[in-house]
């Protein structure tokens, strides 16, 4: 469980991230979005303690990172910028972590096994490709069998195989109960394997919902259907959870909580013409973007005026 | 390692199965030993160390006997002791040993392994006095070996000489272990400086400047500021760690020793604070 209480990181005039409070729970894959610059790594770097909040506090299973006796089997992280030396083996590497806490070279094998470095564990880190770089350090945050996996855009260079291997992995490790933090710019991907989703823009909290929510409230299943008779449809489709709106005098009704087979099918029943019966499909990036679209940082149209964010 | 546990607010309700991992001292030091060895710049440096401390006194001593065969030795040379000769490498040995440690701190922020580093202990500074005592210590074998080496060839190509010593002459003992003693403190400053500026190239050029370019610049200053400043420098007071015969424009071995524990000192709290106080 991951905790964030006003956190605030401010780099000189820029504020990365602006007073946010948010709860991750365990049991469940949570997302964090936002477009780029909103904030998601330096958050990330502050719960595990490499940087410092301006202001606020957050706290993982009810204390700072830094106080607990074993962090690494408390939180593994995979973050954003490489944190591995390149002379040193894929091996060495992960060696090096256990020995910090005590943690069996048998654990280091499984890691190199799980993350499907074994026929390169020998070799320099330095000649890694960005997939290999990338699984190990998934291997390096699941190294002390971490309560709360925290991974900073994990797709990142992953081919087919190994996005699906991360969407597996993420889901299973949920299931065993452990708090799951995935970040990524990508709406499509988080809703594959998120449950729950915190939304941010330029620093700040945009949603703390679910992904059906989200969908939901961005009006992607809405029906918009053309009738004869408004007024009889209306009433052979109230229901708890359904949301019928429309002009008076007009013949459009646009409905929410059914599906277009479940409205023609109530309408058939009662004997009311349909002369139109069209869902609005919204896109999850439709929704996402809908969300954000006040909160992005680097429009690509901006040019001049603004410099890009921090490609690390 | 199944905790569906609901209560996570305790945070130690963990199931049956769950190791007791934690950060300790020596995991610490183990974990430092092991990223030490495991990077080839390592081996390379420490050799080159070690060559630069044997050759250059072996070096010096063929020099001064074949001068002193011929009659033609310069007067500075003339008046030079076995074992002034044999730890002439000492200058470069400590160049290449104090790169080393640079390396080996400020190499974790030019690649990122820091972040590897800091998110297994989190609390820090047991990272950098790790890495200094470890290479520390281990300069200071191999400088002590590397000076002694060079002592007891250095003997026997001077032997005949006026410069020839042997190991149980008053100060030679004492000087060789200093030697030993200086470069891994030089060692250490290295590493601290590495982790305070963060930079292999910033590391590299504080610590040349410290320890070469500074006592040097000193000698345009006024004479009697010389006197007061010129003896308390980080390589003045080093070399008076191992020098033979001190006079009054030097510290004793003691003296020269306590003010290069200072400067080592200095050198370690400022990365100290750093550490602690900065983002990485
Ligand atoms: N060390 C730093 N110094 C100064 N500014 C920083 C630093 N780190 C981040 N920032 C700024 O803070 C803002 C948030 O950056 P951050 O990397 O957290 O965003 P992000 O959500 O991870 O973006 P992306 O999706 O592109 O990875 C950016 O405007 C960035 O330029
Ligand atoms: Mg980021």
């Amino acid at each position: 469980m991951i905790e964030a209480q006003q956190l605030t990181k401010r780099y000189g005039e820029k504020t990365a991230v602006d007073h946010l409070d948010f709860v991750v729970r365990p049991g469940t894959v949570t997302g964090f979005l936002g477009p780029n610059g909103a904030g998601k790594s330096t958050t990330m770097r502050m719960i595990v303690g490499l940087d410092a909040p301006t202001a606020g506090s957050v706290t993982v299973d009810g204390r700072p990172y830094a106080r607990h006796r074993a962090p690494l089997q408390e939180v593994g992280a995979l973050l954003e910028a490489k944190s591995i030396h390149p002379g040193r083996s894929a091996y060495q590497h992960l060696r090096a972590l256990a020995l910090t806490h005590g943690i069996p070279r048998r654990r280091v094998d499984e890691v190199i096994d799980l993350a499907g470095l074994g026929s390169v564990a020998r070799k320099r880190a330095g000649a890694f490709s960005l997939g290999m770089g990338q699984r190990l350090g998934i291997a390096a945050a699941l190294l002390g069998d971490p309560r709360t996996v925290m991974l900073d855009e994990p797709v990142n260079g992953l081919d087919p195989e190994g996005v699906l291997w991360i969407r597996t992995l993420l889901t299973s490790l949920a299931e065993e109960g452990r708090t799951v933090f995935v970040s990524s710019h990508l709406m499509s991907e988080m809703a594959l394997v998120a449950d729950h989703l915190i939304v941010v823009g330029r620093g700040r909290l945009l949603a703390d919902t679910t992904v059906a929510d989200l969908v939901r409230r961005a009006g992607g299943d809405t029906v918009t259907v053309r009738t004869q008779d408004p007024a009889r449809l209306r009433e052979a489709l109230a229901g708890p959870g359904v949301d019928i709106t429309g002009q008076v005098g007009s013949e459009e009704l646009q409905v929410t909580g059914l599906t277009a087979r479940e409205i023609g099918l109530a309408a058939a029943d009662h004997g009311i013409a349909l002369f139109e019966l069209t869902p609005r499909t919204v896109s999850l990036e439709q929704a996402f973007m809908d969300l954000t679209r006040d909160a992005v940082e680097y429009h690509a149209t901006t040019t001049a005026d603004r410099t890009p964010g921090r490609a690390a | 390692m199944s905790t569906l546990t609901a209560g996570t607010e305790t945070p130690r309700n963990a199931g049956p199965a769950r190791p007791a991992y934690r950060v300790s001292t020596r995991g610490v030091l183990r974990s430092e030993w092991a990223k030490l060895w495991s990077l080839r710049s390592t081996w390379i440096t420490l050799a080159l160390g070690l060559l630069f401390l044997v050759a250059f006194g072996l070096i010096a001593a063929t020099r001064y006997r074949s001068g002193y065969a011929s009659g033609t030795l310069d007067r500075d040379f003339a008046s030079s002791t076995g074992l002034e000769l044999s730890l002439f490498g000492t200058n470069f040995a400590q160049l290449a040993l104090g790169v080393l440690g640079v390396l080996i701190t400020a190499g974790e922020y030019s690649t990122g392994m820091i972040r590897s580093t800091l998110a297994a202990v989190p609390r820090r500074l047991p990272v950098l006095w790790a890495k200094a005592a470890l290479y520390g210590t281990v300069v200071l074998v191999v400088g002590t070996a590397g000076a002694f080496a060079a002592f007891q060839i250095g003997s026997g190509i001077l032997s005949g000489t006026p410069a020839a010593m042997s190991l149980t002459h008053a100060g030679v003992l004492r000087g060789l272990f200093g030697a030993g003693l200086y470069l891994g403190l030089v060692g250490v400053i290295g590493a601290a400086l590495g982790m305070l500026l963060r930079s292999v190239a910033g590391g590299i050029s504080v610590l040349v400047a410290a320890l070469m370019l500074i006592p040097g610049l000193v000698t345009l200053l006024p004479s009697s500021w010389q006197g007061d400043i010129g003896p308390y420098l980080p390589g003045n007071a080093g070399q008076a760690m191992y020098a033979l015969t001190h006079d009054a424009t030097t510290l004793s071995p003691g003296a020269g020793l306590g003010v290069f524990l200072g400067w080592t000192a200095l050198a370690l709290a400022g990365a100290a604070y750093r550490l602690v106080r900065t983002d990485v």
